[in-house]
């Protein structure tokens, strides 16, 4: 029986909905909403890849555990591409501007989001920081997100692509331990390769794991800091970018 | 901590909702949390205190119905249950199992009060 209302077991259902009560004090009504707790997020996300399809724009959404080598990995980026390719960033991070200082320093410009006490970026935050950065038209946007394999992986961004960073320091398990991310990401950036002689670290082992959680997931291996495989990176990069902005 | 701006955003589209139908207070929230969806029902609980805090759900009462995650089986075909996203497929053993319910996170529906 229904500690709620009393009702009998054999109660009549309705397909597909929980079992719902009438309000019990007067006064009171029930709205039916049945929405999406990220619908608001979702709705912004959805603005910002309208906006950036406007503008022919590219934009990557970085995701990966601190300390990975986002940042590092960003710099090299922005020294391949940036005589011809234009790219700006947008640094997500709870304090300081540290990051956004290193990016214009290699010569892109940079926004940086500090979200206090958030733990992840979402798509308010981005349809600001897109206004402030104002990148040309037909460039790549770059977003990095707050270090954290877990709560980014739920907002939408607006970005064509999620892309995770896992360095080989960090455990060949981290997919499985984390299968929202690996989950949501269409490309496993596997860096810091160049350490792979010093670490325990079974590079087959983790694109395994990663496979396990979303099959679909292409992997790149690269050393940011040595350079090894950027080019692939780079590639990959250039191969997504959308053709001329639409009308 | 995501649940708490989960939460937090949940409380922004409600005071949306109240400027457009007409309502001052939430008294109830239904949650349907599906086992795939990424938040802690214990943290959802636990952030809902701080998160109503203040505004126009204060004091409201929170009612989680939780969904189980099924998926169809690349292998076998079978849609089956699981209880976490990156399990192999109980029926055959072996298959990679595509999401298909069980994976969100919605407001079924709000008790409310007041009027215009």
């Amino acid at each position: 029986m229904c500690t709620t209302c009393g009702c009998g077991g054999s109660g009549a259902t309705l397909e597909g909905q929980a079992h719902v009560h009438p309000p019990a004090r007067p006064g009171r009504r029930r709205i039916s909403l049945e929405q999406s707790l990220l619908a608001k997020n979702d709705a912004l996300a959805a603005g910002n890849r309208r906006a950036f399809a406007q503008r022919g724009i590219l934009a990557l959404n970085l995701v990966s555990s601190p300390g990975s080598g986002k940042t590092t990995l960003l710099e090299q980026t922005i020294l391949r591409l940036r005589d011809r390719v234009p790219l700006a960033v947008i640094e997500g991070d709870q304090q300081t501007s540290a990051d956004a200082d290193r990016i214009r320093a290699a010569g892109a410009p940079a926004v940086q989001i500090n979200t206090g006490k958030g733990c992840h970026l979402d798509a308010h935050m981005i349809g600001h920081a897109f206004a402030a950065l104002a990148p040309p038209e037909g460039g790549v946007l770059m977003i990095e997100n707050v270090g954290n394999l877990v709560c980014p992986a739920a907002f939408d961004l607006g970005e064509a692509h999620k892309v995770v960073i896992l360095s080989v320091t960090e455990g060949e398990d981290k997919p499985l331990k984390y299968p929202d991310m690996f989950a949501a990401a269409d490309l496993m950036v596997l860096n810091k390769v160049d350490l792979l002689p010093h670490v325990r670290f079974d590079v087959e082992r983790c694109i395994g794991y990663a496979r396990r959680v979303n099959p679909d997931i292409e992997v790149l291996r690269v050393s940011a800091q040595s350079g090894e495989g950027l080019d692939g990176w780079i590639h990959w990069i250039e191969a997504r970018r959308p053709g001329p902005p639409k009308p | 901590m995501h649940e708490l701006s989960l939460l937090e955003g949940m409380i922004q589209g409600l005071e949306e909702e109240a400027r457009e139908r007409g309502f001052s207070r939430v008294a109830q929230i239904r949650l349907e949390v599906g086992r795939l969806a990424g938040a802690e029902v214990e943290a959802l609980r636990f952030a809902f205190g701080p998160a109503t805090q203040d505004t126009l759900a204060d004091g409201a009462t929170l009612e989680i119905i939780e969904i189980p995650g099924v998926g169809i089986c690349r292998t076998c075909g079978r849609e089956v249950e699981i209880e976490a996203r990156f399990d192999p497929c109980p029926a055959c053993g072996e298959g990679f199992v595509d999401v298909t319910g069980g994976a969100s996170l919605r407001i079924l529906d709000i008790d409310v009060e007041g009027g215009p």
